[in-house]
């Protein structure tokens, strides 16, 4: 039998997510093209902003990679736009020309920023923020130049501004209406909204009209209405977005203000659907992410011949994704003939509460500061609860508090099968607890892997938690899913908190996100602080009281009690001067052991704590970090100066690797070998990083390992030059410090992120930039022999060192 | 018997959750200020191959060995599950903001 044709046009959310529903319902029913007009796999749009405000990559974005589409035997035309349907003949053309039948068409080409159709709108530097070419555009522009100006105070224009902000700009959001996200908030909550972005650094020119933009070929400023000026060096526009519609129209499709569609999603034309943000229902268009996925379901149905129920129009409600700045806004929020409302607000907790209601029913919900309440008060407005056995108080109290009554809304638990619990992709409670128990889930993650709830802006994940325990009972405390025992949290979770709470202290991460125990234990101290080291590094400051003895006492501790001191020998080279020195302290301080180190270093072993102090001030030389989660020693052979089939100078590499960065922390040890030639002398194959010295260059080997599980390092690359060894290896080393687990080395994680991801990573240059520039602004000013402090500061030695004899 | 009042150090040279070693004649003692302000004093001997525990990681009431994990209370000096055993345990005396151990 030969299988319908079915053609996507659009590789955006709604077009692929509706897909997805219909290889879940039937895999085998299409022979399937999607069409897609960017030139990446399909992501997750709603987290742009993210990656602006340096929360996520563009990689942890993309929801959708290029092996997806060939598990699934979907054939991707990409980076080549539709340019023409001819919907009688049932053919599509591509700009460049390709053409593609079908049998069943569905359009979801999504929209397009509005850019103001004002003077200089065209000129160099003014963009719209929609896709992740806008994204890296900003980017680029954030990196030289300093002023920015965002036109449209709505959700967008904020999370773009703070995202700006973020990147190092000095921000201005201008406003045409009186307070910001004016159709989703009053006055009051868009007072409080604006002073708390204030004090993130963002500047506002309210009730300013922009008449046009300045400049020759590039911006340099805007001019208002009232004929003031600002100067400029990016303009972002976000004052709306239109529906893109351009060949639904040329096709002769009824077209709106977007394509217009009926309940089963059908357009005017037989045999051709749209969904999404191009798509007009019930006059109308939709623009957040939950009705089009609830669109797609409703296609998705359709199409396979199952049993569906029309789609009947969406509620919608918004949240902000600015760490600080909680908001919920849904429903009717004016105040007009027959509904009014109550409020409260807390000056002291910074928090605002306003429910409209008409005929004993909430039809509107104004949320600021604290927001925990969202689900109790959007549960209510979208069933249309009866609440007229409440009073205003007890409707504004929190649920579970004083009036018990209420707190069966707030438990999801309670709830009846059929209530969303991911709003973003519109999963069900009912869908949720079918896969926990027929699919044996036992995590937060596991679900989101199966059903996608919580996979989007993840704030149902703790009601999905609730769900879990609701099931399993005590079966879900002990999945390993948590970092340690502590926590139920994964590392991806905590770190992601720890970025959007923006959480400065191993404390306030305890507290926030309710470890079960207080103060952690040995697992979850030392690596809280490595995260918050990589999150934070200017802000936060080391917690010695977290570090394991052997960073906190920098030497590493022997079965005895006793402790190694290991001086540097960068790249395995030492004088007869140092080796002297060293014996001598050897000898006066009566070290039971002296020995060759397997990374070519010397060693000192069962030095006494309270000796350590003494005997770094007498070596005076610097640390070899070996017994640090951090850049270790770099191996190296003898190289090209004395070696007859060196054709390298890898001594001179390996000094140059170790000067450049030792004293720098990362998930578990980092080790490094430079190689003259591929005999290999220094076993490169199992470094973490390791380099082979060839005739025209040098061999990159990544990931290996010699230790617990021997894993042999991969070949990423062969560079001409040292600079190229050097930059690889920086943007390595941060890399796997932005992504790593601590205690993880470099081995599993290459496993975990896979290899052709990180090669792609640290092959494509401007990353490679990004990361080198990163790992520089974190350890700027902490790169220092940590012994020259000690033995300098008598109180340290006190505090850490000391054994009181009395 | 008579215990021998032994300083240790000033309560401000004593970091909270990072231990203090002490030698008394033959016995070795750990001194530990937990979060809260207490001073807690053990035997600073591990059962468990007899390694420090001094350097371990403090944790609420607890401390950590810091070669083999095991969890100890600060308070009794018993170890706990799943792992078996006791340290001894050591009075401690705040004077003058002066900290000693009796031992």
């Amino acid at each position: 039998m030969t299988r319908e044709k079915l053609l996507l046009i659009g590789n955006g959310m709604a077009g692929v997510r509706t897909i997805e529903e219909i290889l879940e319902r039937d895999a085998n029913r299409f022979d399937i093209t999607i069409i897609g007009e960017e030139n990446y796999t399909n992501y997750n749009r709603i987290m742009l902003s993210n990656v602006l405000q340096n929360k996520n990559t563009i990689e942890e974005i993309i929801t959708n990679p290029q092996s997806w589409y060939e598990e699934q035997h979907i054939e991707l035309v990409h980076h080549d736009p539709a340019a023409e349907l001819d919907a009688a003949a049932k053919i599509v053309r591509t700009e460049s020309g390709k053409e593609i039948s079908f049998d069943k068409c569905i359009i979801a080409t999504g929209s397009r920023s509005f850019i103001l159709p004002i003077e200089g709108s065209n000129l160099e530097g003014v963009m719209g923020f929609r896709t992740i070419d806008d994204t890296l555009k900003m980017l680029e522009i954030a990196k030289s130049y300093r002023k920015a100006a965002v036109i449209g105070g709505g959700l967008l224009g904020l999370e773009a501004a703070k995202g700006l902000v973020d990147q190092g700009m000095d921000v201005t959001v201008i406003h045409l209406e009186k307070w910001l996200m004016e159709t989703q908030l009053n006055e009051m909550a868009g007072g409080l909204l604006k002073a708390d972005l204030e004090k993130q650094g963002l500047k506002f020119l309210m009730e300013k009209k922009t008449a046009r933009i300045l400049g020759d070929t590039r911006v340099t400023g805007l001019e208002f209405s009232d004929g003031t000026q600002l100067e400029a060096d990016m303009v972002v526009m976000t004052v709306g977005i239109r529906p893109e519609t351009t060949l639904a129209r040329q096709a002769e499709l009824t077209v709106n203000r977007g394509i217009v569609v009926n309940d089963w999603m059908e357009t005017s034309v037989k045999d051709i659907f749209a969904v999404g943000e191009c798509a007009e229902h019930n006059k109308t268009v939709y623009g957040l992410v939950a009705p089009l996925f609830e669109q797609g379901k409703v296609l998705a149905d359709m199409l396979t011949g199952q049993a569906a129920a029309p789609y009947s129009g969406s509620t919608t409600y918004t949240s902000l994704k600015v760490s600080g700045c909680d908001l919920f806004s849904a429903g009717e929020i004016k105040e007009q003939e027959g509904v009014k409302s109550i409020e409260a607000y807390d000056g002291l907790a910074n928090s605002y509460k306003k429910l409209f209601i008409k005929d004993n029913q909430v039809v509107g919900i104004v949320l600021y500061g604290d927001t925990s309440e969202e689900n109790r008060y959007f549960k209510m407005l979208k069933q249309k609860q009866d609440i007229s056995e409440f009073t205003s108080i007890s409707l504004l109290s929190a649920a579970g508090g004083c009036c018990g009554g209420a707190a069966a809304a707030g438990d999801v638990t309670q709830w009846t099968d059929d209530e969303t619990v991911c709003g973003c992709n519109g999963v069900t409670k009912g869908t949720i607890l079918k896969a926990i128990r027929e699919k044996d889930l036992t995590s937060v993650a596991e679900v989101t892997k199966v059903t996608k709830a919580g996979g989007s802006c993840g704030k149902c994940k703790g009601m999905i938690g609730d769900l879990l325990t609701y099931v399993l009972g005590d079966k879900v405390a002990s999945a390993p899913t948590g970092i340690c025992g502590c926590t139920d949290l994964s590392r991806d979770e905590i770190v992601l908190q720890i970025h959007e709470k923006g959480l400065t202290s191993s404390q306030e991460v305890y507290e926030q996100l309710a470890f079960r125990n207080k103060e952690g234990c040995p697992k979850c101290r030392p690596a809280i602080n490595f995260y918050l080291n990589v999150a934070f590094p200017k802000d936060h400051e080391d917690e010695p009281e977290s570090r394991f003895v052997n960073e906190r006492l920098h030497a590493n501790i022997q079965n005895n009690g006793t402790f190694s001191v290991i001086p540097r020998m960068r790249g395995g080279q030492t004088t007869p001067q140092q080796l002297m020195k060293i014996a001598q302290v050897a000898e006066k301080y009566e070290v039971p052991l002296v020995k060759v180190t397997g990374s070519q270093r010397i060693g000192l072993y069962g030095v006494k704590k309270e000796d350590l102090p003494d005997v770094w001030e007498e070596l005076d030389m610097t640390s070899a970090s070996a017994y640090a989660k951090g850049v270790r020693s770099v191996k190296t052979c003898v190289g090209a100066a004395f070696c007859r089939f060196g054709t390298q100078d890898s001594m001179g590499l390996g000094i140059k690797l170790e000067e450049r960065f030792e004293f720098i922390d990362t998930p578990h040890k980092f080790k490094m070998g430079v190689s003259a030639c591929p005999r290999s002398c220094v076993e490169t194959g199992v470094k973490d990083f390791g380099v082979i010295g060839v005739e025209n260059g040098f061999q990159i080997y990544i990931g290996g390992n010699g230790g617990t599980e021997v894993q042999e390092g991969k070949l990423l690359t062969t560079v001409e030059t040292e600079q190229e060894v050097i930059d690889i290896c920086g943007a390595f080393i941060q890399y796997y410090r932005e992504t790593g687990t601590y205690a993880e080395r470099t081995a599993p994680w290459l496993n975990r992120m896979g290899f052709d991801h990180v090669k792609e990573i640290l092959l494509d240059l401007q990353q490679r930039a990004e990361l080198n520039k990163r790992l520089d602004e974190a350890v700027a000013g902490k790169r220092r022999n940590p012994w020259e402090k000690v033995v300098e500061d008598k109180q340290i030695q006190k505090e850490l060192y000391e054994v009181v004899r009395g | 018997m008579v215990k021998t009042k032994v300083f240790v150090a000033k309560v401000e040279e004593l970091l909270p959750r990072i231990g203090h070693s002490v030698v008394a004649g033959d016995t070795k003692i750990a001194v530990f200020r937990l979060s809260d302000g207490r001073i807690k004093a053990l035997e600073n001997v591990s059962p468990f191959r007899q390694g420090p525990l001094a350097e371990g990681i403090v944790s609420g009431e607890y401390i950590y060995d810091p070669l083999y994990d095991w969890k100890i209370s600060l308070l009794d000096g018993q170890v706990q599950e799943p792992d078996h055993g006791s340290v001894a345990t050591f009075e401690t005396v705040v004077e003058n903001e002066e900290v000693y151990v009796l031992v």
